[in-house]
């Protein structure tokens, strides 16, 4: 069931245009620093002064390019149309009779979405890498703590990387579903998603509410640099981890219960 | 064969969505085997009623069980055994209608892979669709679209198949196939549950049917009990409608009615002969005269003292 399921999600036209939209950032990124003869030093994302130096950089950085926006908002789109996109076709009746059970149906797209969360996450570092290699130096990696580490353990590290990433959207894919549960209109669900990672991200630059910001699953989305550190700096990867899978345990469990008593009427 | 009676049994099912009474204390009883029509206008109640008795929604009240099984609890067990074509087919648009059938399939745990193949081409050809097999869902026309809801209905072997208006859309070609079909399906032992707002779609195929008014059932029974609610009428044609009329009258028929020459009105246990002898002998001359056995729609109207036309 998993399987089909993660078939049907990664075999849609939209869901594949999503991933390769993910993979031109880091070319496109890589080519615009090689074209204008290296960064700017009027700053930009993290990373980006690293990019010429060695092709796992070109990974981290195009991470942190698409991080805040761009994986968030294909996460939306598979999250929030996971349940409400089946109810706006009507075939989550024929799924419920044929029989599946709810609870089921419900744990098959979760997995798929948390599938595709490090898939999109992947095919960034993936991508980023190729461009990197490409384009700049490859060999030892000078880490952001300035010791040197050697290619593979680097490339290791963005591999790493990806996962945590991936990891960090698992909040928002949860929420994503939740409200995919409530609507019969999946883009009602995607914006709402989207919506929640704005407000999210607004609130995490107000400092008034700074009492909330370790509350925020957007607030470690950015921990990942520091597996580029040397040794790496465990700290907040771990509060991130740990603060997504509170969001997944409380929308997981509200998704839950909507899903196992809501009326099928689409 | 099944040690229960009934297919399908509910008691007192109720679904009200805020003031709205959409299905009102219903008991239904639908005996396995049989060839059920679930018949009413749009609007009376019958596709919520499927809905509740699918496990879609749940009921306000009532309790129900489906092919013996205690519903909602034993749903997985019940709906194994059961097919069905809800408010329409609803299928993915961006895949081919094989394609949508294996996807279906293979959402439940009892879809075996092995025969897959098999059951799909074979349901595909039950409903005509075979040569269209490889197309998308979203190039078929809405007659194909409902002929691929009864496919997927028909991919596993089923105890029960519950039919929403399985014939919505179809053009008159299609309709007799897939009545055929059904009449078929009913024949090999599998108990039909129709709902349908034709009531001579439902005179055709089923051997019961029970009727739907503003969400409660009126009637059900076999389809000649049915037609006992209402009484059977003579009409005769003769030369003087008057004179005719109050020597029928007096012979005790009541609900005379006039058209012309025509005269109609109801038998309520008087032979037809002694009509025809009573007008002779008045010196009526009789041009023709013909019991007239009542259709379900005169049980119906007879049902709901009203016209056969949108609830409420």
């Amino acid at each position: 069931m998993w399987l089909v399921e993660a078939r049907m999600v990664f075999g849609r036209a939209r869901v594949r245009a999503l991933l390769v939209v993910l993979a031109a950032v880091p070319v496109f990124l890589a080519l615009a620093v090689y074209l204008t003869g290296g960064p700017s030093h009027a700053g930009g994302p993290a990373f980006l002064d690293q990019a010429t130096q060695n092709g796992v950089f070109t990974a981290l950085a195009s991470l942190a390019v698409t991080m805040p926006f761009f994986i968030p908002l294909s996460v939306a789109v598979v999250a929030g149309d996971s349940v409400a996109g089946e109810a706006s076709l009507g075939t989550l009746r024929y799924l419920l009779v044929r029989p599946t059970g709810r609870g089921r149906l419900l744990l098959a797209k979760a997995v798929v979405v948390a599938l595709f969360c490090i898939a999109a996450a992947l095919v960034v570092v993936v991508a980023g890498v190729i461009a990197g290699l490409a384009f700049f130096p490859h060999g030892k990696v000078v880490t952001l703590s300035g010791t040197t580490i050697p290619f593979l353990d680097g490339f290791g590290r963005s591999l790493l990387a990806a996962l945590v990433v991936g990891a960090s959207m698992f909040g928002l894919a949860a929420i994503g579903i939740f409200v995919s549960t409530f609507t019969d209109a999946p883009i009602v669900a995607m914006a709402m998603t989207v919506g929640a990672v704005i407000v999210s991200a607004i609130l995490d630059g107000v400092s008034q509410v700074a009492f909330m910001h370790p509350w925020l699953f957007t607030n470690y989305w950015l921990a990942f640099a520091d597996l580029a550190r040397e040794p790496i700096i465990w700290r907040s990867i771990w509060k991130d981890l740990l603060l997504q899978a509170a969001y997944v345990a409380f929308f997981g469990s509200a998704a839950w219960a909507r899903m196992t008593s809501r009326d099928v009427l689409a | 064969m099944p040690a229960h009676e009934f297919a399908i049994e509910t008691h007192g099912l109720a679904k009200f969505f805020g003031g709205l009474r959409a299905v009102d204390g219903v008991d239904l009883a639908v005996p396995a085997g049989s060839t059920y029509g679930f018949l009413g206008p749009n609007g009376s109640g019958k596709t919520t009623t499927i809905r509740v008795l699918l496990g879609l929604i749940s009921p306000s009240a009532g309790k129900w069980q489906l092919l013996g099984h205690r519903m909602p609890e034993e749903a997985m067990a019940a709906l194994s055994n059961v097919g069905a074509l809800v408010e329409g087919p609803a299928f993915y648009p961006w895949l081919t209608g094989e394609e949508n059938l294996v996807r279906i399939d293979a959402m439940g745990r009892d879809g075996q892979r092995s025969t897959r193949g098999a059951r799909i081409a074979d349901a595909l050809a039950r409903v005509g669709l075979g040569p269209a097999a490889g197309r998308k869902y979203k190039a078929y026309s809405l007659g194909m679209r409902q002929r691929l809801g009864l496919a997927s209905a028909l991919l596993r072997p089923r105890r029960l198949l519950v039919l929403d208006e399985p014939t919505n859309g179809m053009d008159p070609q299609g309709t007799r196939e897939i009545r055929h079909l059904i009449r078929q399906l009913g024949s090999e032992g599998t108990t039909v549950f129709l709902s349908s707002h034709l009531l001579s779609e439902i005179e055709q195929v089923c051997t019961h049917a029970g009727v739907m008014h503003r969400g409660k059932l009126l009637a059900q029974g076999t389809i000649a009990e049915l037609r006992a609610t209402s009484s059977p009428r003579l009409r005769v044609e003769v030369d003087d409608p008057g004179r005719a009329g109050q020597v029928l009258g007096r012979l005790g028929m009541s609900h005379l009615e006039r058209s012309g020459d025509n005269l109609t009105g109801a038998l309520d246990g008087l032979r037809p002969e002694d009509c025809c002898r009573a007008l002779v002998e008045a010196g009526v001359a009789v041009r023709m005269l013909l019991p007239e056995r009542p259709s379900l729609e005169d049980a119906f109207v007879a049902l709901t003292g009203e016209g056969f036309d949108v609830a409420r």
